[in-house]
């Protein structure tokens, strides 16, 4: 469906390198990056307001790298929704229509049909200078459907949203790719590849670090910094590796039981903040396997219960309830004893270069 | 204002309602008017899409441009009238363009707008280069996304958006292209525009007989100005 080929575009300081991206008709997929990291230009290259300075664009098969922005069929929502402030939320639906120049009854048709599918049909005589965050993003999105766009790319659509908002968009955004619109959603929260995205793509400083289906980027980050990006709080470098144990940051010894991906070394491990047994000690027993007694660094309220940091010779994040940190009577300073069950750490087999 | 207030208690009344019943002052009047008017529209066709050019295009010489833009208003004003004068006069260029047709600019209403137009156009200029740099760029890629042409897009988006800053720099134009005296004088003493008449008054008669006509102007300039400032703040509150 959509296919970049080794994109390059380089302004001032900024580069955009070697990007290659597959996309199939009907996915969702999302590009994860920070903030700043090129992820809008990427789109903006797609749409064809930027063009590359080497590589292809092909969409439907056709290289459409040097078409002009009005004829590729792809639609773009900007990330502060671009609504034309002169025009009511109709007219600003019916732009493109009219540039088109579809007749009057069948413009306010589609008019209709899309303000009903995105809720807004009430707002319609509305001016836009008096719509919510959601509103003008409703209006933005059902603007850039009206004509029916093959590509639909999206950046950081829920970016300026409250939760509620939040939750009845990425309701909407379900909907439209279950009626198989293909979609790209820029963000840098992970939570939302996590809940909308069936394709994945980790983006820093203008490169593709990692890409695929949601569930291997998830499963197998392949880096710190995409397992930091997609919300791992533990990941650490296998520094040595012997029959079932590990060494990881050349400091701690882990046993581990095989999984998937067993065959191959691993190249990293990591462990989920939610997996830690934490026990009240000074001391620890001599020779029970994956337990270590750390210090509590730094407690944080989290969305149920605390977030400690406890240095055991590196610092590992745990998360738990409050009624277990309570229970447990936990300050900053106090020892604690850490248990990570061997089943509990998953390995990270070694990171594959990227292909195009 | 004192000035103005002491010239208005100075003039009696009925020496104002007879230079307003004069045919000379009459058509002096709509002369300047006219001339001011119909110079800042033909001029305005050319400017604000230059004007757009300026605010969005990068292009060789580009500072170089808009520094010298604002050269007419800063020369003095009868000398900017001497520049305009050897590019319209019968031996140049658009001297002998017009000379084809039948007339010569040098003497005429239309060298008379070129003339007002010339120490004006910079007030234009300005406010559309500020009117559409303040259009945030999105909404024209937006539009040009949602299938406008570039064209379209002008029309459609950047014109409408920027409208504000255009009209008043259009009212500017307008109200300091009649005020023209210097440049206008060089290239036209007769038919002659109220400043020009004005300053005649004065020179041939003295000040009592110049200002009735320079009060009348002075009223008229105002009444205009207000009520287009009050139409431009109609049409951009609507």
């Amino acid at each position: 469906m959509l296919n970049l080929k080794n994109i390059n575009l380089s302004f001032g300081p900024f580069a955009i390198s070697n990007i290659n991206l597959k996309l199939s008709k009907g996915d969702y997929f999302v590009l994860l990056g920070p903030s700043g990291a090129g992820k809008s230009v990427i789109l903006e290259l797609i749409a064809g307001i930027l063009t590359p300075q080497s590589g292809q664009v092909f969409l439907n098969e056709q290289d459409i790298t040097k078409n002009k922005i009005q004829d590729r069929s792809i639609g773009l929502v900007f990330q502060d929704f671009a609504i034309f402030p002169h025009l009511n939320v109709e007219q600003n639906i019916a732009y493109p229509l009219k540039i088109k120049r579809w007749p009057k009854e069948r413009i306010r048709s589609r008019v209709e049909e899309l303000a009903k599918q995105m809720d807004i049909f009430h707002l319609l005589n509305r001016r836009t200078l008096l719509l919510s965050g959601g509103e003008k993003q409703r209006v933005a999105l059902a603007r850039t459907l009206a004509l029916s766009p093959d590509l639909l790319l999206l950046d950081e659509p829920l970016a300026s949203l409250d939760i509620q908002l939040k939750k009845e968009l990425r309701s909407q955004l379900r909907k439209l790719h279950r009626q198989g619109q293909t979609i790209i959603h820029v963000t840098h929260d992970f939570e939302e590849a996590l809940l909308l995205a069936d394709k994945v793509a980790i983006f820093n400083q203008g490169e593709i670090i990692q890409q695929g289906l949601k569930e291997d980027v998830f499963a197998q980050p392949r880096s710190e910094f995409v397992a930091h990006f997609i919300g791992v709080k533990n990941y650490f470098e296998v520094t040595n590796m012997e029959e079932n144990s590990v060494e990881v940051a050349g400091k701690l010894n882990l046993v581990c039981k095989n999984q998937t991906h067993s065959s191959q070394k691993p190249y990293a491990l990591m462990i989920h903040s939610g997996d830690i047994q934490l026990r009240k000690s000074k001391t620890i027993a001599a020779n029970i396997e994956n337990t270590f007694l750390g210090t509590i660094i730094e407690i944080y309220p989290a969305f149920r219960g605390f977030e400690l940091v406890i240095d055991i010779g590196l610092s590992l994040v745990v998360n738990i309830s409050q009624k277990q940190f309570f229970q447990l009577d936990l300050c900053e300073g106090d020892y604690i004893e850490c248990f990570i069950a061997p089943e509990n750490i998953q390995r990270i087999s070694q990171p594959i270069k990227q292909k195009d | 204002m004192g000035p103005l207030v002491g010239m208005l208690l100075d003039t009696p009344t009925s020496d104002l309602f007879d230079a307003a019943k004069e045919k000379e002052v009459q058509d002096s009047i709509w002369l300047t008017l006219s001339a001011s008017f119909l110079g800042t529209l033909f001029f305005a066709i050319a400017a604000i899409p230059f004007a757009y050019i300026l605010a969005r295009k990068q292009f060789f010489l580009k500072r170089f441009i808009s520094g010298i833009i604002d050269i007419p208003v800063v020369i003095p004003h009868s000398a900017a009238g001497i520049a305009l004068l050897g590019f319209i006069s019968r031996d140049s260029l658009l001297g002998k363009a017009a000379g084809t047709m039948g007339f010569s600019l040098v003497g005429h209403p239309a060298g008379i707008a070129m003339a007002m137009a010339f120490v004006s156009l910079p007030y234009l200029i300005n406010a559309a280069r500020d009117g559409f740099e303040a259009v945030p760029v999105r909404l024209e890629k937006a539009a040009l996304n949602l299938g406008a042409s570039s064209f379209k897009m002008f029309f459609s988006i950047s014109l409408p958006l920027a409208w504000r800053s255009i009209l008043s720099g259009l009212i500017m134009m307008f109200a300091r292209g009649m005020s023209e005296f210097g440049a206008v004088i060089i290239i036209a003493y007769h038919p002659m525009t109220t400043p020009v008449m004005i300053f005649e008054r004065f020179g041939a008669f003295g000040l009592k007989y110049a200002q009735p006509v320079a009060l009348i102007f002075i009223a008229i300039s105002l009444l205009i100005f207000i009520f287009l400032r009050w139409l431009s703040g109609k049409h951009t509150h609507a």
